[in-house]
């Protein structure tokens, strides 16, 4: 989880459960003062070692497990690395016939549609959770509150149907008609209205990602601390100028960290995108055009992936999904580091 | 330390009555409980007021009700009123908003907003009433000297607040209600949190406030009430049980009650 708190998390806090007066108590008389206490306190001191060791495996085993899926990664694509090289990333030529390969279509397509997915789902999820934790009446607020928790937990592949069934129709005979009939003359909205494509994907994900931005930042809000409202409502402040003052400033950091976990699902989101998307390895800067992602091409072409060099292709593309996800984690991190940092001692 | 200067243009901009509160046949209920029981009360301008009594009478409520912070709480109710010179502040119609410009707090806890720079939080208030003004830093700086503070934090108008001590923090938070221009300042035990320098620090800035303003304090330092105050309230749970000049309620009250509780004798 995102340290949305603002208590430093204590290292080294561990007390060894020693029962009082164990050092404090009368020295044992004669000859065996020294040898008994010393071994019962170093028994008890062998079973925090255990304990500590135990669940450090546990701990450490997570290391271990990135660090052989970025190994087995790595080396399974060696093939395609050592035949592309950096050309890889920046080739959009994707053809398993000529066992060409290029991954940039599929990092523009996974990079625009989770940015389109936080364009639009970023406002609407703060707007939500603002309402919910400062305007709405206290019961209200909290059955929409689960509601809202709820929708995050619907399984993708239903969203994805949704999207063929509903979504998809509508936008091709609403907006993405018009858009391409009066703006057409615009790159974004250049092309036909097909329905599916980086639109359709981009919204699909802006749905799936809005539950879980608003939901975090919903207890984020609410963790904001009363004093700090009543310190803007006392200048004077009116209900949006609290928020904005008080409650939006202090809870940036975990805003963030709320903003990072929905781009963390919309980064490696498959099944939604790749039934929607129109999964065509092109780049195209029209959002009415179709696309294709990572974690779509991955899902939809590994098992029809008969050359050594066109599966050490597709590893290579699960392998630049999982560096940039880590460095987008990385960064994220760091920039809810540094707000917290700045915001320390906070009152 | 630096002498506190009072706000220039405070005397002709509020003439004699500016920020007096009357307090009339007040009650209040969070509930079903009731919290006040027929408060009757007056806030003089350039006068200091402190509201003393034990936990749980209702000062806080009362400073409460004056600048309708209350409302914030669920489930209250009032009966009863309040007037701000002569005008009801919870008659229907009046905003809360603007009566708050009028009326301002400071709060038992420092709540500087830990994000903003000193600057901006001494600014906060101030930027919400007035239209984006050239003369930010000339309010800046006269309200931070009205708050004691220009001369310790003149070279560090960016830092954070939060990065501030304690006592640092309350006076800015105090400079932050000055810059709306208030007419009325309540103090909900302003120095509970602080050390015995700071508190002195803000017994003093209260003794220039006073000045311009009039203050309402509630405390639960009877020590401090005697030095802060020209007027004395001690309430009991929810009911006002003797109010009358500092001097006479702690050396020659008229209820054995107020007696038993200024010399210590409970609460």
């Amino acid at each position: 989880m995102i340290a949305v708190s603002d208590k430093p998390i204590r290292a080294g806090g561990r007390r060894s459960r020693i029962p009082p007066g164990a050092f404090s108590g009368p020295p044992p008389p004669g000859p065996s003062q020294g040898k008994e206490p010393a071994a019962g306190g170093r028994s008890r001191f062998n079973a925090d070692a255990i304990f500590r060791g135990i669940t450090g495996s546990f701990a450490g085993f997570v290391l271990l497990l990135v660090a052989g899926m970025a190994t087995v990664m790595t080396i399974a694509s060696m093939p395609a690395i050592r035949k592309f090289g950096w050309h890889f990333l920046v080739s959009s030529t994707w053809d398993p016939v000529q066992d060409q390969y290029g991954a940039l279509p599929f990092l523009f397509g996974t990079l625009l549609s989770s940015f389109l997915a936080l364009l639009i789902a970023v406002p609407l999820s703060l707007g939500i959770a603002t309402f919910l934790s400062e305007l709405a009446p206290e019961r209200p607020a909290r059955i929409l509150g689960f509601l809202v928790e709820l929708l995050a937990a619907i399984p993708s592949v239903i969203y994805g149907l949704w999207g063929i069934f509903v979504m998809v129709p509508m936008l091709r005979n609403g907006p993405q008609a018009w858009l391409s009939a009066h703006l057409g003359f615009l790159p974004i909205f250049a092309g036909p209205a097909y329905g599916v494509g980086m639109m359709a994907a981009g919204l699909i994900l802006a749905i799936m990602i809005l539950p879980t931005i608003s939901a975090i930042s919903l207890e984020v809000f609410r963790a904001v601390p009363r004093a700090q409202r009543e310190a803007a409502l006392a200048l004077g402040a009116t209900r949006w100028e609290t928020t904005r003052m008080a409650v939006l400033s202090y809870a940036r950091p975990g805003i963030l960290g709320a903003v990072i976990l929905g781009l963390g699902r919309a980064l490696g989101e498959t099944m939604a995108v790749t039934m929607l998307i129109g999964n065509r390895p092109a780049i195209s800067a029209s959002l009415l055009a179709p696309g294709y992602t990572m974690a779509s091409v991955i899902a939809n072409e590994f098992s029809e992936a008969t050359g050594d060099l066109y599966l050490s292709a597709l590893i290579e593309v699960a392998l630049v999904l999982f560096g940039l996800t880590v460095l987008l984690n990385v960064g994220a991190r760091y920039l809810v580091w540094s707000t917290v940092k700045r915001g320390e001692n906070r009152a | 330390m630096n002498r506190p200067e009072t706000l220039p243009g405070r005397e002709t901009a509020a003439p004699a009555g500016g920020g007096r509160i009357e307090v009339r046949g007040l009650h209040a209920w969070f509930g079903t409980h009731q919290v006040l029981h027929g408060i009757d009360l007056d806030f003089s301008p350039r006068q200091v007021t402190a509201i003393i009594g034990p936990s749980g009478c209702g000062k806080s409520t009362l400073l409460r009700t004056m600048n309708r912070l209350h409302e914030e709480t669920p489930g209250t109710r009032l009966t009863g009123s309040i007037t701000l010179d002569g005008e009801d502040i919870h008659a229907p119609g009046t905003d809360a908003v603007r009566l708050r410009r009028d009326v301002g707090m400071v709060f038992q806890r420092p709540n500087p907003f830990p994000n903003m720079s000193v600057r901006d939080n001494v600014l906060a208030g101030f930027k919400l009433n007035h239209e984006k003004r050239k003369d930010e830093r000339e309010i800046l700086e006269r309200t931070l000297r009205s708050a004691a503070l220009w001369d310790e934090l003149k070279d560090m108008l960016h830092k954070p607040g939060s990065s501030l001590s304690g006592g640092q923090q309350q006076r800015l938070c105090i400079a932050r209600a000055l810059a709306v221009e208030p007419k009325v300042l309540l103090m909900d035990e302003p120095c509970s949190a602080l050390d015995p320098v700071s508190t002195n620090k803000i017994e003093e800035l209260i003794f220039e406030l006073k000045k311009s303003l009039t203050i309402v304090i509630v405390t639960h330092n009877m020590q401090q009430a005697a030095r802060v105050s020209d007027f004395t309230a001690f309430l009991m749970v929810g009911k006002l049980v003797e109010v009358g000049a500092t001097r006479k309620i702690f050396t020659s009250p008229e209820q054995r009650l107020t007696e038993d509780y200024v010399t210590g004798r409970f609460g």
